[in-house]
């Protein structure tokens, strides 16, 4: 599919009939928890589509977002959305290294500046660049170079979102998000640990179909998938009204499937879509297979004061511990921050590249 | 490790404690189908975006039941559309090529859209037939 064509031309060419077309166009409306009565408006706006520019910057993170997208098995909608997209720059999946991928994605910004959607999974170390390299340039440049001609910023998983596990206390790499650094470019918050695939998609087809933004929550998020709390779509929510909770993981109350509040269920504090979305093609979410929800679509979910503890009841020694690794990764953070900002703001400014000198000084 | 093993570990009980959701449905449907008689009115309704348990997703498409008509069509995959007993009421499944769900309505109209033949395929079609007359 060349840059010029429509999303609808290249269907047409793939052999795809209008009657094809608006199936998926249905399944995309369902996808992104658009009423049914929208079907025919994506189907005029996606007909019309062409095909933007997408770099994907990866930074502190476990590849774990990348994997969800790329293991969920629904071809027809994803594989359609992705064919739609020109994926320019995605250090994991492309075939060229070194050089040559920081060639695509240099060639990739200059010819669509202004215009291309950059995604971001990993948080950013702020306390020394070289914790995270690529190809040698720190990701606080690489981030704020790339932005720079940036239409919209996707922060894809909690670490982009809001600093994730990388900034759990104490912090030690100074990780921040995305929306830290980057203060004047639009920023879509996709958080979860990982993020539901659909999710991805469904934002990447409102920005094919409607050229614009999603609505978004005071977080930043799609109001369309984290607009409710899983609690809400819960279907063992019946049961917390009732009174009815397993206390623990193998008593009645477990085995009759009541609501797991008790067992530190965060699901009425998270707003994520797991609860009708659901994970495995579908197949079911946490709770529905005897798990409280972890709450990893909200920011500091792993410095949440204990899983397994119900949001109501104090955390006691939890808390205390964490006020103590608090104090000492603050402590550890300034004095490393001292140490490194000089050096960290002179290569930012001018793109110098980090070298295994730097990583030694900064221990 | 034995409870984990165990299968009835994670049954939930009865659909009709759970949440509720299938009579208000069927009401919703019922006044859809009236718009349908008096203005010819088209709804769908998304499955997917309404928080139900399986066994209440069961329990519906049982009170809805099976009709008259049965198609399945092969577009990016199956898709089975059946007109339940209520006419004018009818379950749409979307399937992708590995069968896999990957959408749920019910739509209350004559006939759903997808059944119809397009515009654009019909004359994809003409433009072919008439190339093989030629």
């Amino acid at each position: 599919m060349s840059k010029d064509e429509t999303l609808g031309e290249a269907l047409r060419r793939q052999g795809i009939t209008r009657r094809g077309f608006l199936k998926f166009c249905a399944a995309t409306a369902s996808m992104m928890a658009l009423p049914p009565s929208m079907v025919p408006a994506i189907a005029a706006a996606l007909e019309k589509a062409r095909r933007p520019s997408v770099i994907w910057l990866s930074f502190q993170e476990c590849t774990g977002c990348i994997e969800s997208l790329t293991r969920s098995h629904s071809p027809t909608v994803e594989g359609l959305i992705f064919d739609a997209i020109s994926l320019d720059y995605q250090h994991t999946l492309q075939a060229a290294a070194g050089s040559a991928a920081e060639a695509a994605r240099e060639t990739a910004m200059e010819e669509n500046y202004g215009k291309y959607i950059l995604i971001v999974d990993g948080s950013i170390p702020l306390a020394n660049p070289g914790y995270s390299t690529i190809a040698g340039i720190s990701n606080l440049a690489m981030l704020e170079e790339t932005a720079k001609g940036a239409a919209a910023i996707v922060s894809m998983g909690s670490c982009a979102a809001f600093g994730g596990i990388p900034k759990a206390k104490p912090n030690p790499t100074g990780a921040v998000s995305v929306g830290d650094i980057i203060k004047d470019k639009p920023i879509i918050n996709v958080p979860g640990c990982p993020p539901i695939p659909v999710v991805i998609t469904g934002v990447l087809a409102h920005f094919l179909i409607f050229g614009t933004i999603p609505e978004l929550d005071a977080l930043g998020r799609p109001m369309a998938y984290y607009g409710q709390s899983i609690h809400d779509r819960c279907y063992r929510r019946p049961f917390y009204d009732k009174g009815k909770f397993a206390n623990t993981f193998d008593d009645e109350g477990a085995k009759k499937g009541w609501c797991l509040y008790k067992l530190g269920c965060k699901g009425p504090t998270t707003y994520n879509a797991c609860a009708t979305t659901k994970w495995n093609d579908g197949t079911s979410f946490p709770i529905e297979a005897g798990h409280p929800c972890l709450g990893c679509s909200e920011p500091d979910f792993w410095d949440g004061g204990g899983f397994y503890k119900a949001i109501s009841t104090p955390t006691g020694d939890v808390a205390k511990a964490a006020i103590y690794a608090a104090g000492a990764g603050a402590a550890a953070g300034l004095a490393l921050g001292a140490m490194n900002r000089a050096r960290r703001d002179k290569a930012v400014g001018e793109h110098v590249k980090t070298t295994i000198d730097d990583l030694e000084k900064g221990d | 490790m034995s409870c984990l093993t165990d299968t009835n570990v994670l049954k939930v009980e009865a659909a009709a404690s759970l949440t509720h959701n299938v009579q208000p449905l069927l009401h919703e449907i019922r006044h859809a189908l009236a718009r349908l008689l008096d203005d010819g009115g088209h709804t769908v309704i998304d499955l997917r975006s309404l928080p139900l348990a399986a066994e209440e997703v069961e329990q519906l498409l049982d009170t809805l039941g099976q009709g008259e008509v049965y198609a399945r069509l092969h577009a990016l995959g199956p898709t089975e559309i059946v007109e339940t007993r209520y006419p004018g009421v009818w379950v749409v499944v979307h399937f992708n090529n590995d069968n896999e769900v990957i959408g749920k309505t019910i739509e209350i109209c004559d006939i759903p859209d997808l059944l119809r033949s397009q515009q654009e395929d019909i004359r994809l079609g003409l433009g072919q037939l008439q190339s093989q007359l030629a």
